[in-house]
C-alpha cells in the first residue's frame, strides 16, 4: 500500500516539476522500459541468478564449515575470530579489483566476493547457535554417556539450526549484492553490467530498471529460504518456550 | 540384574567437602530413595555415578564392574523433562536407546501407549503438559537398556495433584519391569510412599546418616498416605532429618 502510495506520488510529481526523464524517469517509464526491454536483460538476468546461486552456496557452506570448526577447536576460535571480523571491515569496492588483479575476470573473483559477503553472517549465527546449547539438555546427553559427535548431531546441531537460517537469510540478500558488485569490474554478462551500461548512457530508466530487478531477487531469495526454514523447522511453538516442568 | 555399590565415596568443590565416606548398595529390582536437604550434593552424587567426574575416593561399582567416572552405564532422568523439542514424543522416548544404540520403535510405541500419551506419540514437547512431559521422559529412561535407572527429583516440579499421580504411575509401571531404581527426592512422603529403601543423607558434607527399610506391601494405595503407619514413620524421618538441619 505504501508502495503505491510512494509510485504514485512519484509519477505526479515527476509531470509536476516536469523532471527531466534522464534525472528521475517518473515510474510508469520505468515499467514500460521493464516490460518492453525483457529481450534486452533476461540474458543479464540469467547470469547474476546464476551467480548468485553458486555464490550463496559456496559461501553457506564455507560458512558453516567456519562454524563448526570454530565451535569444536576452541584454541580454533580464538585465533580466527578477529580474522573473520577484519575480513569483513575491508570494504568489498576495494577488495575488487585487487581480487581481479590477482585472479583475472572470470567467474573465480566474483565466486570470492560473494562467498566473502555470504559467509560472516551465516558463519557467527551458526556458531551463536551451537554455543547457546540449552545446559539442561547437554546435562541429559552427559548422563546418559552420549558421545562428543552425538552430542553434536543430536543435540548442539539441530538446536543451532534456527540461527543457521537467520544467517542463511540475511547472506540471501547480501549474496545478490555482491553478485551485482562483482559484476561492475568487469563481467560479460549481468544485471550489474547492465546497470553499467545504463548509467554510462544516461539511460536512468534502465538503472531503475536494474534496482528493482535485484530488490525482486533479494526478495524472492529470501522468501525461498524463508520456505525453507518452515519446512526444516517444524517444532516451534509459538512462544518458543521448551523448557517448561 | 543391577547391582550398584558405592565404596566410601568423597568428593569436594573449591576446597568445600560435599561428600564424605558415602557407602551404599542398591540391589536388583530395588527401589532406593536417597532422602536429603537441598544442597546437600544429592546431585553431585548422581553426577559421579553417572560418570560426568571422578570421585576424589572411593570407587562406584555396577554388577562387580568399577564405573568410576565412566559415562553412559546407567539411565537417568532429569529433574526437568529435558525432552528436545524438535523431537517428537517417540523419537524422544527412542533418544536414550538411541545413544547407546539399541533404539526399538514398537516398544516404544507401546510404552507410549501405556503411558496413556496415545495420539501424542508424533506431538512435539511443547503441546504436551507437564506431567505428560515427565511421562515421557521416564519412559526414555525406561527404554535405555541400562540396568539402573537414576530419577533426580523429577516431580519436584510438578504440582500436588499430578504428583500424586504420577507417583502411583511410576509404581505401577516399575512394579510390572522391575528395574532398580535410585531416586532422589527431598520430599518425605514421596520417598516413603515409593521405596524399598531410604538413605538419609546429612548436610555439608553428606554422608550417609541412616537407612530406613520400608516395610509397606506392594502394590501400594494412595490409601496408604494417611495410614498411622505411614505417619509414624513420616513423623520417623521427618525427626531425623531435623536433626540434620
Amino acid at each position: 500500500m505504501v508502495l503505491i502510495l510512494l509510485f504514485i506520488i512519484w509519477e505526479i510529481s515527476s509531470h509536476l516539476f516536469a523532471i527531466p526523464a534522464w534525472l528521475m524517469p517518473p515510474p510508469s517509464d520505468i515499467f514500460h522500459e521493464g516490460i518492453t526491454g525483457w529481450s534486452n536483460y533476461n540474458g543479464h538476468l540469467l547470469s547474476t541468478i546464476q551467480l548468485t546461486l553458486l555464490g550463496f552456496m559456496i559461501g553457506a557452506s564455507f560458512g558453516v564449515i567456519v562454524a563448526i570448526g570454530l565451535h569444536t577447536i576452541a584454541v580454533l576460535r580464538e585465533i580466527v575470530y578477529p580474522f573473520m571480523i577484519l575480513s569483513q571491515n575491508i570494504p568489498i569496492i576495494v577488495l575488487a579489483p585487487l581480487l581481479v588483479i590477482w585472479f583475472g575476470f572470470g567467474t573465480l573473483p566474483k565466486l570470492i566476493i560473494i562467498t566473502l559477503v555470504c559467509f560472516f553472517p551465516i558463519a557467527i549465527a551458526t556458531l551463536d547457535g551451537l554455543k547457546q546449547t540449552s545446559s539442561e539438555l547437554m546435562h541429559y546427553m552427559k548422563m546418559a554417556g552420549a558421545s562428543n559427535k552425538q552430542i553434536f548431531w543430536k543435540l548442539e546441531w539441530p538446536h543451532a539450526l534456527p540461527s543457521l537460517f537467520s544467517g542463511l537469510k540475511i547472506s540471501a540478500t547480501y549474496s545478490v549484492m555482491g553478485a551485482v558488485i562483482s559484476e561492475w569490474l568487469g563481467a560479460k554478462k549481468g544485471i550489474g553490467v547492465y546497470m553499467t551500461l545504463a548509467s554510462s548512457s544516461f539511460r536512468t530508466d534502465r538503472v531503475f530498471v536494474a534496482i528493482f530487478i535485484i530488490m525482486i531477487i533479494s526478495l524472492s531469495f529470501f522468501a525461498l529460504i524463508a520456505l525453507l526454514e518452515k519446512r526444516v523447522i517444524r517444532w516451534q511453538s509459538k512462544g518458543g518456550e521448551h523448557t517448561d516442568g | 540384574m543391577a547391582n550398584l555399590s558405592l565404596q566410601s565415596i568423597s568428593m569436594s568443590f573449591e576446597g568445600k567437602k560435599i561428600l564424605e565416606d558415602i557407602q551404599f548398595v542398591v540391589k536388583d529390582a530395588e527401589f532406593v530413595t536417597i532422602l536429603g536437604p537441598s544442597g546437600s550434593g544429592k546431585s553431585t552424587l548422581f553426577h559421579l555415578i553417572g560418570g560426568l567426574y571422578k570421585p576424589e575416593q572411593g570407587h562406584i561399582f555396577l554388577n562387580g564392574e568399577e564405573i568410576t567416572g565412566k559415562r553412559g552405564s546407567i539411565s537417568y532422568m532429569p529433574q526437568s523433562p529435558s525432552l528436545f523439542p524438535w523431537r517428537t514424543i517417540v523419537e524422544n522416548v527412542l533418544l536414550g536407546a538411541e545413544i547407546v544404540g539399541q533404539a526399538d520403535k514398537g516398544t516404544a510405541l507401546q510404552m507410549i501407549e501405556k503411558a496413556g500419551l496415545l495420539g501424542y506419540e508424533h506431538a512435539y514437547p511443547h503441546q504436551l503438559s507437564g506431567g505428560m512431559k515427565q511421562r515421557a521422559a521416564f519412559i526414555r529412561s525406561l527404554m535405555s537398556p541400562q540396568p539402573l535407572i537414576c530419577l533426580d527429583e523429577p516431580f519436584s516440579a510438578l504440582d500436588e495433584f499430578t504428583r500424586v499421580e504420577m507417583q502411583k504411575w511410576l509404581m505401577n509401571i516399575w512394579v510390572e519391569h522391575k528395574r532398580s531404581i535410585l531416586f532422589v527426592t527431598h520430599n518425605i512422603e514421596e520417598a516413603l510412599f515409593l521405596s524399598d529403601r531410604i538413605i538419609v543423607l546429612s548436610n555439608r558434607p553428606a554422608t550417609v546418616q541412616k537407612e530406613f527399610h520400608i516395610p509397606f506391601k506392594r502394590p501400594r494405595e494412595e490409601s496408604l498416605l494417611l495410614t498411622e503407619e505411614f505417619l509414624a514413620w513420616k513423623k520417623e524421618i521427618y525427626n531425623e532429618l531435623r536433626v540434620i538441619v
